[in-house]
């Protein structure tokens, strides 16, 4: 039988490193994913994702079952992504003005509808592309995307991690995949395009 | 139902969570709005193209590493020489009660006169035993001290030393 999480919580807060191990392997690759899209950088990542594992054990004594482990989990990684990235964007600030940007300071390139997609392809990774076009999302709106799209959790959850309502977040993602919607027009059409060649339903 | 309220439930339309009174506002308005209809399943592909994002996996190392951080001791916060411990506040505390008490002792300043001063220093043990000084053997070989000359000689005289010195 499967453990929930918040049942595995528990018994950590009585002192059961093994349940602990447990919530390490179920939620350290969600966790490194999330915290690497929000940063953008792996060693950060998962310097990150081990502070947060920390947090939460260190907090074990005063952990109560108010609320779903997960938003708990990702309210901690959310914080302590959002200070990293304002923590490294002063520091870039103060290092150099006049230095040349590196390739996560870069303003993206995106293709216009103009441009044959393959030849953008030639020069830049599809993986790498989309990574960009979500990076280049407002704070508050890449969180919610991050979370919606690839940990699923539901309107609720999202909202208390951010701290807003659940119209506000509805509104907020509505924004979000509307502007990615546009920034991966070229991506949206050519896969509209491959699927229509491939005689598959959209 | 308008575009503006169907771009609130939109996304709840489309990832399956809206309830059937809002799926039926949504789906009844995109029935009739082209636009509308259009950016939903615009909306259907960009989550497939965001499907592609690669998922990457921890490093070897991680959980170990969590496990040894777990295992640490706690940092100390920079204020930690700031918390009282036991020791350094009863210490602290017992200097600031002997600071007060001390502070709040009658202060009688007494002001000495040479008669007090005298009776004072008259009782010394190295005055009472001053015998023993004058019969100290070394003062002995001093040459003796010439008799007392009268208090006030006669006028025109000299002392032997008035004249070796001339």
């Amino acid at each position: 039988m499967i453990r929930s999480d918040v049942q595995l919580m528990l018994d950590v807060k009585e002192g059961h490193d093994a349940s602990f191990d447990l919530l390490l392997q179920r939620y350290r690759t969600p966790l490194v994913n999330f915290l690497y899209r929000m940063v953008r950088d792996v060693a950060t990542a998962e310097d990150l994702a081990q502070e947060v594992f920390l947090r939460v054990y260190r907090a074990r004594k005063q952990y109560s079952p108010t609320a779903k482990f997960t938003t708990w989990l990702f309210r901690i990684a959310t914080n302590l992504a959002l200070n990293s990235v304002r923590d490294n964007r002063h520091r870039m600030m103060e290092v150099s003005i006049d230095a040349p940007a590196g390739e996560d300071q870069a303003p993206m390139e995106l293709p216009t509808r103009e441009m044959r997609i393959d030849e953008h392809m030639a020069e830049r990774d599809r993986a790498g592309f989309i990574r960009r076009a979500v990076a280049s999302l407002p704070e508050k709106q890449r969180v919610a995307v991050l979370l919606h799209k690839y940990e699923e959790m539901d309107y609720g959850e999202i909202a208390k991690v951010l701290d807003c309502s659940e119209s506000a977040l509805k509104s907020l993602l509505f924004r979000a995949y509307e502007t990615l919607r546009v920034q991966l027009a070229p991506l949206v059409s050519q896969s509209a395009t491959q699927r229509a060649g491939e005689g598959r339903p959209l | 139902m308008n575009c503006q309220d169907v771009s609130n439930e939109l996304i709840a339309y489309l990832d399956r969570r809206a309830n059937s009174a809002e799926r039926h506002d949504v789906e009844e308005h995109l029935a009739a709005c082209a636009d509308c209809r259009t950016r939903a399943e615009e909306f259907r592909k960009l989550w497939n193209v965001l499907d592609e994002m690669p998922v990457l996996e921890p490093s070897l190392g991680f959980n170990t590493r969590v496990r040894q951080s777990v295992a640490a001791k706690p940092r100390r916060n920079w204020f930690w020489w700031l918390v009282p411990q036991q020791r350094w506040a009863f210490s602290l505390a017992l200097l600031l009660a002997l600071s007060v008490w001390m502070a709040r002792m009658p202060n009688t300043p007494t002001v000495a006169t040479e008669d007090e001063d005298f009776n004072a220093i008259k009782d010394l043990g190295v005055l009472e035993n001053y015998d023993v000084l004058t019969k100290f053997d070394a003062l002995s070989e001093l040459p003796q001290a010439p008799a007392a000359q009268p208090e006030t000689p006669a006028e025109g005289s000299h002392t032997p030393d008035d004249n070796g010195g001339m």
